[in-house]
């Protein structure tokens, strides 16, 4: 028995570990240092329908426990992730591939998952409805529960394989964008996205990032994610991938413990790249002390009557 | 190949103001081929700060598996790094990114090395290499003052070395162009290290020679996973073709990227 294997709409997980979109590129740099086999899944980078170069520098800043970050959505274009990324990742391991779809209207997101997922190892796509750092599309569609339900129809239509949307912790009531999405028909959530922050330089008096604003994230955040997951998870039927922060196995456990059923690693991978294999390879011997025979186990555990 | 390894601190000392020379043991020495690479490490044990610092490699001694790094006290991160004792042990990932090119120069021509502040240090490894190559080398070598001045009688022992300084305080006052004119130094080959302004200043002067920068940037990941640290190429100014200053770089050939 794999005391680690999750099964969830589209992915069989052998673990319940994966990088988290925009922290892992196409997999090409990693892949020199592991082998990318090991992993549950793979979350790759955005793509939206044509290239983008993203936002001026400086796309990041450092913050207390985390980072902002403003990279806007820079990737190779849809042609070039289908035509060069994805046969990349297929050639080198057997993986699960989650695509993060990206647009600047409804029109754009229909496109990137009508063909993307059409791709024989995306197993299941991200639909990246909150990212915080453009100015047109991304969070706009994450913030308003009708505009996130229309925009799940349309895309369930069109998409050959489960639809996980991305939340955005930048909203009031992330339960009823939760419960919207939902009924829009998406398979799975994959929350939290970053929170909108901003950091000020000390001489100049001026915001740091180029953008202004970035996206914060790591440790700092994980709280809020557990809380949104927590609340979430209670309230819908479909399978949560909770991410926000996770920097070790006992962060894996405590995800769990509010509702998700998977989780993705995000900025801990810049902090050691190694990061992954280290918290599957700890995973078992956490369960153990425990005292969970399989980690499914812990799949809600803080609210769930035992 | 990159490396992550817990490397032993055999030396650590401040060498001018702010500035501080560090020593350390491991097998990832091994691996250190190209002067101009660096190292990410991390500062401290835990989350916070939760990023890697990059800083060049200044010189490499594969015998006793040591490299030393050179690097400025400018914020919390590096602050924490200057605490640390010899003994104590760091995370070190690397080596990184691209170094200079050595087979640019043929024996018996000249090399002007020329670095800005923090930006001198991987330029004495090049030194080094280029000396051991039987090439001339020479150096010129901006400070901000006197105070800031480091390495300069080991950049002596190799070659001609001028020094200037922003503020007039030490050596020639000014800037390192100023020097390499005044002095009407004449070379092969340039390799330089350290701000943009001083860089660009460089790729504008001598845009018939071959010259190679070393860039500077914000870094995240520091190996080309998370496009933090991109620029934008020659050939397509405005476009979305673009370099990555850890992976592509952080050595380029003049004119690669738009400074």
């Amino acid at each position: 028995m794999n005391r680690l294997q999750v099964e969830l709409p589209g992915l069989s997980l052998k673990n319940p570990i994966m990088p988290a979109s925009g922290c892992f590129g196409f997999g090409r740099e990693y892949s020199r240092l592991y082998d990318l086999n090991i992993l549950g899944a793979i979350m790759i980078k955005a793509t939206t329908p044509k290239p983008r170069l993203g936002n001026p520098l400086p796309r990041v800043a450092e913050t207390e426990a985390g980072m902002l970050n403003s990279i806007g959505l820079q990737n190779p274009g849809l042609d070039k992730v289908m035509e060069e990324e994805l046969p990349w990742l297929e050639k080198h391991c057997s993986v699960p591939i989650i695509a993060n779809v990206a647009g600047f209207s409804e029109e754009d997101y229909v496109e990137v998952a009508g063909k993307i997922s059409t791709a024989p190892n995306v197993r299941a796509i991200e639909l990246n409805i909150s990212c915080p750092n453009v100015k047109t599309g991304g969070i706009a569609f994450g913030t308003q529960p009708e505009v996130a339900h229309n925009l799940i129809r349309k895309v369930k239509k069109v998409s050959r394989v489960p639809v996980y949307v991305k939340l955005s912790p930048n909203v009031t009531n992330i339960v009823d964008i939760a419960k919207a999405v939902e009924a829009g028909g998406a398979d799975g959530l994959t929350m939290i996205n970053t929170l909108i922050g901003m950091k000020l330089d000390l001489k100049t008096a001026k915001p740091i990032l180029a953008n202004k604003t970035g996206g914060l994230s790591g440790p700092a955040i994980k709280p809020v994610a557990i809380r949104m997951i927590y609340e979430v998870s209670q309230q819908v039927s479909i399978p949560i991938i909770g991410m926000g922060g996770i920097c070790c196995a006992e962060d894996v456990i405590e995800f769990l413990y509010a509702g998700a059923s998977a989780v993705a690693i995000g900025s801990a991978n810049f902090a050691d790249p190694y990061i992954c294999p280290s918290i599957i390879d700890r995973l078992p011997g956490l369960l153990d002390e425990l005292g969970f025979n399989h980690i499914t186990e812990c799949i809600g555990r803080s609210w769930k009557t035992q | 190949m990159i490396q992550k390894e817990m490397c032993t601190i055999t030396n650590h000392q401040q060498i001018a103001s702010n500035i501080f020379e560090m020593t350390l043991q491991g097998d990832i020495v091994l691996l250190m081929d190209e002067p101009g690479q660096f190292v990410h490490l991390k500062v401290s044990e835990g989350i916070d700060p939760l990023l890697r610092r990059p800083i060049s490699i200044s010189s490499v001694n594969k015998e006793s598996r040591q490299f030393t790094i050179i690097y400025r006290v400018q914020g919390r991160g590096t602050a924490l790094l200057s605490k640390k004792r010899t003994g104590d042990v760091v995370d070190v990932l690397g080596p990184l990114g691209n170094g200079f090119p050595l087979d640019e120069t043929g024996p018996n021509e000249t090399a002007l090395l020329v670095g800005g502040g923090i930006g001198i240090p991987p330029l004495y490894e090049l030194s080094c290499r280029l000396v051991s190559k039987g090439i001339k080398v020479v150096h010129v070598l901006g400070f901000a003052s006197k105070d800031a001045v480091f390495y300069e009688e080991k950049f002596m022992k190799l070659g001609t070395t001028y020094i200037a300084t922003a503020d007039g305080s030490y050596g020639r006052k000014g800037l390192v162009t100023d020097v390499i004119e005044t002095e009407g130094i004449s070379f092969d080959t340039l390799y330089a290290c350290g701000p943009i302004p001083m860089l660009k200043a460089l790729e504008d002067k001598f845009p018939d020679k071959k010259v190679f920068i070393s860039m500077e940037e914000r870094m995240c990941c520091g190996i080309g996973a998370c496009y933090a640290c991109v620029c934008h190429t020659k050939f397509d100014k405005e476009g979305s073709s673009y370099k990555k200053v850890c992976s592509d770089g952080p050595v380029f050939r003049a004119g690669e990227v738009i400074l």
